[in-house]
């Protein structure tokens, strides 16, 4: 019993400041979206009214919603997986063994996670046009038709979601660098004793033992690739056609453009519902996969 | 990590705001003490901001015993800065304002209402500027804002081109101009056009649509009427400049260099507005200084209206030192400091009397301002209009990449827009319930 309560009394400090700074803003949060706060209730709250569920109905009713919904999970489903496929290419490369210049390579993929996405996105707005852009150019050199990238919008996205995997696969590819590290040189050895080639090595012991790391790449990535923002927010402020409009996106210019406080916290639980629900799912699949 | 940074781009944003704002909050308690003079805070955007502080040091000079304190924030940030200072009541005494952010701020209860002052004042009469500018800063019969500068749109046009399709000027009726269009299209063959109408730019679909006469919302700014007959009249104008191929169908942001496409005849129209002109000067070669002019925008049946834009000087409520306030905007509305303000920012200036000195009498491509400046119409004095036209814009983007037909499209748009309104027809009609009651 007084044990419990000394526990208590060391959780507390840390308990405080959770509540403080995370409890009481999600509470706040969920009762603004059950009212219609916006600009005219910043001005008088008796402009303010109760609407109850009638935000998310609205959100849900509302084809824009769906709309970033379906680009958002475009690009969880098609850039997350590309992300990580990339990042754990990139830790292959810079730790095997015949790399020279390791440490360049690993701080020179590293270097986009680190730049502004602002300077980075002038660079890339300049590398994506059609009359001067060098992936245009490239395309015409092996005789393709130029795209006209952020301004078709069907290629919007495939575009920002190259951007963004570019900017961020140096992350995971320190992640996966510490998890390559941490398997041992013995069970590598053993199996090339024993004749194993460089694929059934990958197949059977690099990549079983890189499961812990999987999950944490997994989880980190789905939450960062759901969270999409600053990408299309810099390059096509959502367009062309609404088709780079995630649901931050969406929120933000309900939030801060528009001012309907109420509107933009309920897309903000709708998304944090997602969300968990995707986090669920893939500890799920993981720990069906252990078992 | 890089999630996080997306997130707290946004708010790292907000804390930036949060912290200049006390810090501006600050900044006179620091400097104002004892017997020391009054301390007016100023608020004002980009260039204007750096260029009024001159100003006020003449005004300083002129009181002494009032300072002036003048803040510059960029105008992508400006209007968060301001709602934000609103709410956390640290707005300053006085500050620049987008004319298009008064009604919102009215609304806010933020700013003044200026009626009182006025008619106490000699120095800002009503009838000095421009009745369309003026108009922008009247809510319900109230003004609240004095124009500081205005802004509207002409057209930008490629002298050269146009005489070598025969138009020594450009036309000024619609059907007549679409000829023009037409016929320096056929000289510049393909990949060129007549005009740019950027589809990520809103200005000009409200253009047409004032054009056309068209009241854009209902007369109480409570619901959309985009689908009345004068808008589709102006819709019908302009997509079929588009299907003709007259315009090219992009969006502007990816047109990367105008001025480079401008020089090299991709197009040979613009509507764009006066800040534009020190561009063209500076970014066009200088063989092609003498190629290019501006001109009143053509309309449906003769010259057509434009839209009425520009900067405001408003006093907030919460300000404690109002007399000394008034007293900077009357000064700067003064016409010998509109003109110097004039000369260091290109601003044009909002005062009549101004236009008739030399230095904007003369140069040639200033005409086509002052012509058009009579000819000027407020947007919809509603909060909610910047977002009815960003919403315009999108509708406008899906008629001209064909992905909805005009009319259903047009339709579809006045009930967004009547959603958007839903709170604006709650309030009135609260106000009328308590009306009627009071009575």
């Amino acid at each position: 019993m007084r044990q419990s309560r000394a526990a208590w009394v060391f959780l507390a400090p840390a308990l405080g400041l959770i509540g403080l700074f995370f409890a009481v803003p999600v509470i706040a949060g969920l009762f603004l979206s059950l009212t219609d706060y916006d600009l005219y209730a910043i001005g008088d709250v008796a402009n303010a009214r109760w609407v109850g569920v009638g935000n998310y109905v609205r959100i849900l009713g509302d084809p824009l919603f769906w709309k970033s919904l379906g680009n958002t999970f475009y690009f969880v489903l098609v850039g997350g997986p590309l992300s990580a496929a990339v990042s754990l290419v990139a830790a292959l490369l810079v730790s095997a063994r015949r790399t020279r210049l390791q440490p360049f390579f690993r701080s020179a993929f590293f270097v986009p996670v680190v730049t502004t996405l602002v300077a980075v996105s002038i660079v890339w707005r300049y590398l994506y046009h059609p009359h001067y852009g060098l992936v245009d150019w490239a395309l015409g050199r092996i005789g393709l038709p130029p795209i006209d990238w952020l301004g078709d919008p069907r290629w919007a996205m495939p575009a920002i979601i190259g951007l963004s995997v570019w900017k961020n696969f140096g992350y995971n590819m320190l992640i996966f660098v510490a998890g390559l590290q941490s398997i041992p040189e013995e069970v590598h050895e053993a199996a090339r004793l024993d004749g194993a080639g460089w694929w059934p090595r990958f197949v059977h012991i690099t990549m079983p033992s890189l499961g812990p790391t999987f999950l944490f790449v997994g989880i980190t990535t789905m939450l960062n690739q759901f969270q999409m923002f600053a990408e299309p927010y810099v390059m096509t402020q959502g367009g062309p056609l609404r088709s780079t409009t995630s649901v931050v996106l969406l929120m933000y210019e309900e939030g801060f453009r528009w001012w309907r406080m109420g509107l933009a916290a309920a897309i903000a639980f709708v998304l944090f519902v997602i969300m968990l629900a995707g986090t669920l799912v893939q500890l799920r699949l993981q720990r069906g996969r252990e078992a | 990590m890089s999630g996080e940074l997306r997130v707290n781009g946004a708010r790292a944003a907000l804390v930036a705001i949060a912290a200049l704002v006390a810090l501006a909050a600050t900044l006179p308690g620091c400097r104002g003490n004892g017997a020391a003079p009054v301390t007016l805070r100023f608020w004002a955007m980009g260039r204007e901001g750096e260029v009024v502080q001159e100003l006020v040091r003449d005004f300083e000079r002129e009181n002494p015993g009032i300072r002036v304190i003048v803040q510059q924030m960029p105008w992508t940030a400006a209007h968060e800065k301001l709602l934000t200072a609103h709410v956390g009541d640290s707005t300053p005494d006085i500050a620049q304002l987008g004319n298009t952010w008064i009604p919102e701020f009215a609304a806010l209860h933020a700013i003044e209402p200026l009626g009182s002052w006025l008619e106490g004042s000699t120095a800002v009469p009503e009838s000095a500027f421009f009745r369309g500018i003026w108009a922008t800063n009247v809510i319900d019969g109230t003004p609240y804002g004095v124009p500081w500068y205005v802004d509207t749109r002409v057209l930008f046009y490629r002298k050269d081109l146009l005489a070598r399709a025969g138009y020594a000027t450009v036309p000024q009726r619609w059907d007549e101009w679409v000829q023009s269009m037409e016929a320096v299209a056929r000289l510049g063959g393909k990949g060129h056009y007549a005009i740019l109408l950027p589809t990520n730019e809103y200005t000009p679909w409200t253009i047409f649509g004032l054009q056309t006469g068209s009241p854009l919302l209902s007369p109480d700014g409570t619901r959309g009427d985009f689908s009345g007959p004068e808008y589709r009249r102006a819709a019908a104008f302009y997509l079929d400049v588009f299907r003709r191929h007259l315009a090219p169908a992009v969006p502007g942001q990816l047109m990367m260099n105008v001025h480079q496409e401008f020089e090299r005849g991709t197009f040979a129209m613009y509507i764009t507005g006066p800040w534009q002109l020190g561009e063209f000067s500076r970014r066009l070669s200088p063989a092609m200084q003498s190629s290019w002019e501006t001109a009143p925008l053509p309309g449906p049946d003769g010259p057509g209206v434009s839209v009425a834009g520009g900067s405001s000087l408003v006093l907030f409520r919460s300000s404690r030192h109002k007399p000394e306030g008034w007293k900077l905007i009357e000064f700067l509305s003064r016409p010998e400091q509109q003109l110097r303000f004039f000369r260091s920012t290109g601003d044009l200036p909002a005062r009549r009397e101004t236009w008739r000195d030399t230095a904007l009498t003369s140069p040639p491509h200033m005409r086509a301002f002052a012509d058009q400046l009579d000819r000027v119409v407020p947007t919809p004095m509603v909060p909610e209009w910047e977002q009815i036209s960003v919403a315009l814009q999108d509708c406008v983007e899906t008629m001209v990449l064909g992905a909805k037909a005009p009319d259903s499209a047009l339709a579809g748009l006045d009930r967004d827009v009547d959603r958007m309104l839903e709170k604006r027809r709650w309030m009135l009609e609260r106000a009328r319930r308590a009306h009627a009651e009071a009575r």
